[in-house]
């Protein structure tokens, strides 16, 4: 794990209100073990740099394996120790608290998975997976308790009988529901979505969707938004940003990216989405080969093997994040 | 029907019932199926239009169930021409998948039972009958001129055997007079042609160490390895990253034509199969709601459903302010109404929806609708 007296790999950050959220350089690695043993690391996050606003959504978009789980829940704290970098939430350092800071901070962020079929208790009916942490945290009076919960699942589109029932008669939709009440429950400010709709149907997800942005309207939230989706990633995003191999390769208002992107990977990310519509010529950069492993990734740019832009110095340079105009910032070298 | 009782639980005692008379019906089914040596002029048949590769008509195809009968499959009829790709778009639990695998013959039984119907396979000299084929005529059939690439390349793999093992096996099984050092030259061919890089060593390699894009590929030379006429494709790209998809997408379309075979494409993802298919056919609880070419489809969309999928989906650029969502759920499949299925979640009801369902009314030569807001249309046509 890292040294704390090492002298830190990235230029420190100070606290800026103007954001909720500051990721600066974070890096995030899992050691590769035989016996006792570290042979090497899987370096699942990179260097992610960004920052978000109170009430705003910002995207986080990839091919699977690149990081963006893990992005997310190491700035949850959810993933031990983090490698390097700053992870300031509310202009105090999330890694710095101690225990029972962070009890109380848990309150404040809180996460929605990936898959609603995992990820709720089997046997406990709906009002205790909702109301678990509520009582926990003593968010309401006792007395209370049973209200509160009650218009907490109304606010999440659930009926107040619900609360009896168990997860396995629901249906998946519903159990989005579920998760989202759970997060809610306890007043969050800033919610990490892991992939929260990938695993519905198409007229299930507009459901799910329209309620996380009548949620953040309604409780003036913040939202990590995480999907490979990209369509819908561009539906309720502020900014986007697109990871490959652990890093962030760019970032900024999810017009601006969407309209004109600059790095090679997200021009051939976004030329890859099928659009419905028999009129639009598809005219697709398609990446030749896999995603590189994690553990051992190539020298200099990450992306130089599959790049069609490819330099003689992106091979042996890895290029630093630079703002190409205000708020769009990116990592190539075709742009220095 | 099944009675319930007050707190709408199904008691043992009627569970029980429903599942020995489920057993008189099966029966009956199993015993046909399982007749040994079958002229095969029982299931000889006539395609009705020669340019099909498969004709499916009135397809019913009911599980019968402990909690009552599900009609998956309720009357779905369709025809895919040779050498064009035909989509079919749907939520879950709409009946595509049943619908392939009725065709594959390779439904749960005895629970699942193609009831009635006729599935039509053009076999080039001849044409066969698939409801009716018996099981050992079905094995020279299936992967040979029906093949299918599963939804989840992880799972459609054996995780203990090589990728070589695999492949080969799919060869030596339909080519009995093929020795062993041509099956193993040809698998390794087909690997190559799926565009798989270093197909030698990949070969030797088991499923764990392939990614997600790579085994989808192995799973397609499997499907292809006997140059089938039919190529059915449940969901081939759900589980895979955009880049990937796209990649797969242009190697199923390149063979296609090489081989010069059908592609039945099944997706919930109205983008692929604009990209996709020739030809649309949108499935609602069982039943086909909506057929036609792509352009009709996703021009000039007819069915309320069809329409409210369409706004349900955002399209990178096209930006609105809340996204459309179509109100209610679908319909409990034990207990389908008798009226129009889509009813109670449409916001287009006309006083005929509560009666019977609707026909299915041509808009133009190829495309039809089921859907009484259009009956008034068809009869001023014809008058």
């Amino acid at each position: 794990m890292a040294d704390r007296n090492k002298e830190p790999g990235y230029t420190p950050i100070t606290p800026d209100p103007k954001y909720i959220l500051q990721v600066n350089a974070l890096k995030k690695y899992f050691p590769i073990k035989d016996g006792l043993r570290v042979v090497g690391h899987v370096k699942a996050v990179d260097g992610v740099t960004f920052n978000l606003k109170k009430g705003s959504t910002m995207g986080l978009v990839g091919e699977s394996g690149c990081g963006k789980t893990t992005t997310g829940r190491t700035i949850l704290r959810l993933c031990g120790e983090k490698t390097d970098g700053q992870v300031l939430f509310d202009g105090r350092e999330v890694y710095d608290l101690t225990n029972k800071e962070m009890r109380d901070w848990r309150t404040k962020m809180q996460i929605i998975f990936q898959d609603p079929f995992s990820s709720l208790q089997p046997r406990m009916p709906v009002g205790e997976i909702i109301g678990e942490a509520v009582r926990e945290h003593k968010i309401v009076p006792k007395a209370d308790f049973v209200n509160y919960i009650d218009s907490v699942m109304e606010d999440c589109g659930l009926e107040s009988y619900h609360r009896y029932r168990y997860p396995h008669e629901f249906s998946g939709g519903q159990r989005q529901r579920i998760c989202i009440a759970r997060a809610l429950a306890l007043n969050p400010e800033f919610i990490v979505c892991d992939e929260p709709v990938s695993a519905l149907d198409v007229s299930i997800q507009a459901q799910i969707i329209n309620l996380l942005m009548e949620l953040q309207q309604k409780h003036d939230l913040t939202y990590l938004f995480i999907s490979h989706d990209l369509s819908v990633v561009e539906h309720i995003s502020n900014q986007v940003g697109v990871m490959y191999l652990g890093s962030l390769v760019e970032y900024g208002e999810t017009a601006d990216i969407f309209a004109h992107p600059l790095h090679p990977y997200t021009q051939a990310l976004f030329s890859a989405i099928p659009v419905p519509d028999t009129h639009v010529k598809m005219n697709r950069i398609v990446l030749e080969g896999s995603i590189p492993s994690p553990a051992n990734p190539p020298k200099g740019c990450k992306f130089h093997t599959r790049c069609r832009n490819c330099m003689g110095k992106c091979k042996e340079v890895a290029p630093e994040q630079k703002e190409i105009e205000p708020g769009h910032y990116v990592v190539c070298h075709l742009y220095d | 029907m099944a009675r319930k009782n007050a707190d709408g639980y199904l008691s043992a005692k009627e569970s029980r019932r429903i599942s020995r008379e489920n057993r008189k019906v099966t029966n009956v089914f199993e015993k046909q199926r399982k007749r040994k040596n079958v002229p095969e002029s029982e299931y000889l048949c006539e395609m009705k239009d020669i340019s099909n590769v498969i004709e499916v008509e009135d397809l019913h195809t009911y599980f019968f169930t402990d909690v009552g009968t599900v009609k998956s499959v309720d009357g779905v009829s369709f025809s895919v021409p040779i050498g064009k790709t035909i989509g079919v778009v749907g939520e879950s639990g709409c009946g595509k998948s049943v619908t392939s695998l009725s065709i594959m013959q390779l439904l749960q039984r005895p629970q699942g039972q193609i009831v009635s119907g006729e599935i039509r396979m053009n076999l080039g000299s001849k044409a066969y009958d698939i409801v009716k084929t018996p099981n050992e005529v079905m094995q020279h059939l299936r992967g040979n001129e029906i093949s299918m690439i599963f939804q989840e390349p992880m799972t459609a793999l054996n995780p203990v055997f090589r990728i070589g093992a695999q492949v080969d096996e799919v060869l030596a099984l339909h080519n009995p007079d093929m020795s062993k050092h041509d099956v193993r030259q040809r698998s390794v061919e087909l690997l190559d042609l799926v565009g798989i890089a270093n197909p030698e060593r990949v070969y030797k390699m088991y499923p764990h160490e392939l990614s997600g894009g790579m085994r989808q590929r192995v799973v397609i030379a499997m499907a292809l390895a006997c140059d089938p006429k039919l190529i059915i494709a449940d969901e081939p790209t759900t589980a895979l990253d955009v880049t990937i998809q796209a990649q797969i997408l242009d190697l199923l379309r390149r063979l296609k034509d090489r081989i010069n075979s059908s592609i039945m494409l099944i997706t919930h993802d109205l983008g692929v199969i604009a990209e996709m298919a020739d030809y649309v056919v949108v499935m609602y609880s069982g039943r086909i709601v909506e057929s036609g070419t792509a352009e009709e489809i996703f021009n000039n969309p007819a069915h309320p459903y069809t329409k409210g999928l369409m706004a349900s989906k955002p399209v990178v650029g096209r930006k609105v302010d809340s996204l459309y969502s179509i109100p209610g759920k679908v319909p409990n499949p034990v207990n389908m109404p008798d009226y129009c299925y889509f009813k109670d979640r449409c916001e287009l009801c006309v006083g005929k929806c509560a009666g019977e369902y609707p026909p299915e009314i041509k808009l133009s030569a190829t495309h039809t609708v089921a859907c009484y807001r259009y009956v008034d249309k068809e009869g001023e046509t014809n008058g």
